[in-house]
């Protein structure tokens, strides 16, 4: 009995000697997991629940900033232009990204070229890519001018400056800047593929097309589900190309809930509304999340 | 160059079937139609190539030509005589507001910003994978899980409360907050990339340095780190592009004497009084451009290597 009882406090203690230094390596990290992390997150979502304006207030007003922002015409702008934003650039990338990748596994020459070509613009800043693709769609100087002097008076491209299409012109941006990471992790993907399935399609005469629009695909389900999450999350996120490229306009037309904030922040000084358009921005990141979570934990092991 | 970008990714997935590249790409048994398919192929590809290319080529060719060829509208035109003026003009007199001493100074404080966010980032990154891989005390799991959970959650979560603390303690608008900001950030996908390289290393190593009496600080600078060369090339590849191609946290926290480039930069180009100067406007965009780009070029597979450790297992 003595005996264990030593040996266990001689363990405990072996244990602590062990955990300690590890301990206090990690502790700025866990004060800014608490403080920031959680703290400050915490923090927004309180004030989102307050008439805060230019200064943060501690009152509580319920659901007051909530339905103010939902009846705000700029507001509601820059939600459906998350949502045109969103569907359109996830689709393009992936569509884009995945043909990008199975065209390069054809054991095409100079594939290092290619890729390297398909890959740079991930390297730029989105500021760049806005104020690049500002200058090539611009009206009077840009593409549409080239075409004309080419002899097709007639050609107009003006998306950039036209209301109704201005969100369109983010979207080829950004999809110029985002396909080729989708590239890179389809091609990861198709390279793991086995061999030997492609061995059994050849000899039951499937079309190269057709084992890769029933059996390929189905198989890298998981980058795609991975690619989809990483696009949707920058999409929450989509700010400083908005900036860069139209700075919102023309008007309010391209306006983006991750700008909202900020202008209401830094320029309107209303942070109850501001902190309020946050935490949409948290529940939408959250719903993305929440089921490729639960099939990750519910499919897997890994923390 | 000839790296190939996405290699190690390619080879991590595909390490049990060596010849997949031999035994893939069907040769039909008729060829004539096979031909056509490969025609198909490049003329893909190629075309792809050009709309990748074409911005960057367009800035180029405008950033060397004078404005009154510019205004004639030749987007795609060589220019007549080419020139680095507008180059020269962007660097060092292009105009934000009143101040006209260029991009300059833009890149310069990127470079303040950047090294010490480097630095500091990286070596967080690496103490705490260290010590989450090896010395594992009770609770780091869970405080390593919440960590990568924040780099889900979009930034406009925490701004507010940030600026207000860092102006209680007297960082907002200085180098120091927005140095701290970037390491702050950083922390999630760093202590990620280190804690999932050194779970690969042997624990024996681990075990017998410390049976010899290395303490925490003498086994990661005298083992751990001497070994962590590739990890660290990744990280600080991630953490360059990254921290140089931030523009919301330079915007906010940076201060008006630190303004990074990509801000001073959005700053030249988009709020220009009278005629704009595209060609000094595109010199300087892709001056900002460069230390991405050249990292991304000298760097090839590693960049890509950065991008699905960092991405993949997030």
């Amino acid at each position: 009995m003595q005996a264990d009882a030593a040996a266990l406090s001689a363990r405990r203690r072996g244990r602590l000697r062990r955990e300690i230094p590890g301990a206090l390596a990690l502790a700025p990290t866990a004060l800014v997991v608490l403080v920031v992390f959680l703290g400050c997150m915490l923090w927004t979502v309180r004030l989102s629940f307050t008439s805060s304006q230019l200064l943060p207030r501690f009152d509580f007003v319920g659901f007051e900033q909530f339905e103010r922002l939902l009846g705000m015409g700029r507001f509601i702008v820059s939600a459906q232009n998350l949502v045109i934003f969103g569907v359109l650039f996830i689709a393009g990338c992936l569509v884009l990204g995945y043909l990008l990748a199975v065209f390069i596994d054809q054991k095409v020459r100079a594939e290092g070229a290619f890729r390297s070509i398909f890959l740079f613009p991930h390297a730029m800043s989105f500021v760049v890519t806005g104020l690049a693709w500002q200058w090539l769609l611009n009206p009077e100087l840009g593409l549409q001018r080239l075409v004309r002097s080419w002899g097709w008076e007639s050609f107009t491209f003006d998306w950039l400056v036209d209301r109704d299409m201005a969100i369109y012109t983010i979207v080829i941006a950004a999809i110029w800047q985002a396909a080729g990471l989708v590239m890179v992790i389809l091609l990861a993907g198709l390279r793991g593929v086995d061999a030997d399935l492609w061995k059994a399609a050849k000899i039951d005469g499937i079309p190269t097309w057709r084992v890769y629009g029933w059996i390929v695909t189905p198989l890298l389900k998981p980058m795609i589900v991975t690619a989809v999450v990483l696009l949707a999350i920058s999409v929450v996120k989509l700010f400083d190309l908005v900036v860069a490229m139209t700075h919102g306009g023309p008007g309010i037309a391209t306006e983006v809930p991750a700008k909202f904030v900020m202008d209401h922040l830094f320029e309107r000084n209303n942070i109850g509304l501001a902190t309020a358009c946050a935490v949409m921005m948290l529940i939408t990141v959250l719903a993305v999340l929440a089921p490729w979570l639960y099939a990750r934990t519910r499919g897997g092991q890994r923390t | 160059m000839n790296t190939h970008p996405s290699e190690t990714v390619a080879d991590r997935t595909s390490v049990a079937s060596p010849d997949t590249a031999q035994g893939r790409v069907a040769e039909g048994r008729r060829p004539q139609r096979l031909t056509l398919a490969r025609i198909g192929v490049y003329a893909f590809l190629i075309v792809s190539a050009l709309f990748f290319l074409l911005p960057v080529w367009v800035m180029i060719l405008t950033s060397l030509k004078p404005m009154e060829e510019i205004r004639q509208g030749t987007l795609l035109a060589l220019p007549a005589a080419p020139s680095l003026d507008a180059w020269g003009q962007a660097w060092s007199g292009a105009c934000t507001g009143l101040n006209c001493d260029g991009i300059q100074v833009g890149f310069w404080n990127s470079i303040r910003i950047l090294v010490p966010s480097l630095v500091l980032s990286v070596l967080a990154g690496a103490i705490n994978g260290y010590a989450l891989s090896f010395w594992r005390p009770r609770g780091a799991e869970l405080m390593f899980g919440i960590l990568l959970a924040g780099a889900f959650i979009p930034y406009q979560l925490f701004i507010y409360p940030l600026v207000r603390m860092f102006s209680v303690v007297g960082l907002y608008n200085s180098l120091t907050g927005i140095v701290i900001v970037h390491v702050i950030f950083g922390l999630p996908v760093m202590t990620l990339l280190f804690r999932n390289y050194y779970a690969s290393l042997p624990v024996e190593l681990f075990n017998a340095a410390r049976v010899d009496g290395g303490g925490f600080w003498t086994i990661l600078f005298r083992i751990i780190l001497p070994m962590s060369a590739p990890i660290l090339i990744v990280a600080c590849i991630l953490q360059v592009t990254g921290i140089w191609n931030d523009f919301l946290f330079g915007l906010t926290f940076a201060g008006r004497e630190n303004l990074p480039m990509t801000v001073q930069l959005n700053n030249i180009v988009n709020s220009t009084q009278g005629e704009r100067l595209y060609n000094v406007d595109m010199a300087a965009t892709l001056l900002t451009a460069l230390v991405p780009l050249v990292v991304y070029f000298v760097s090839g597979r590693w960049f890509v290597r950065g991008i699905a450790a960092g991405a993949v297992k997030g």
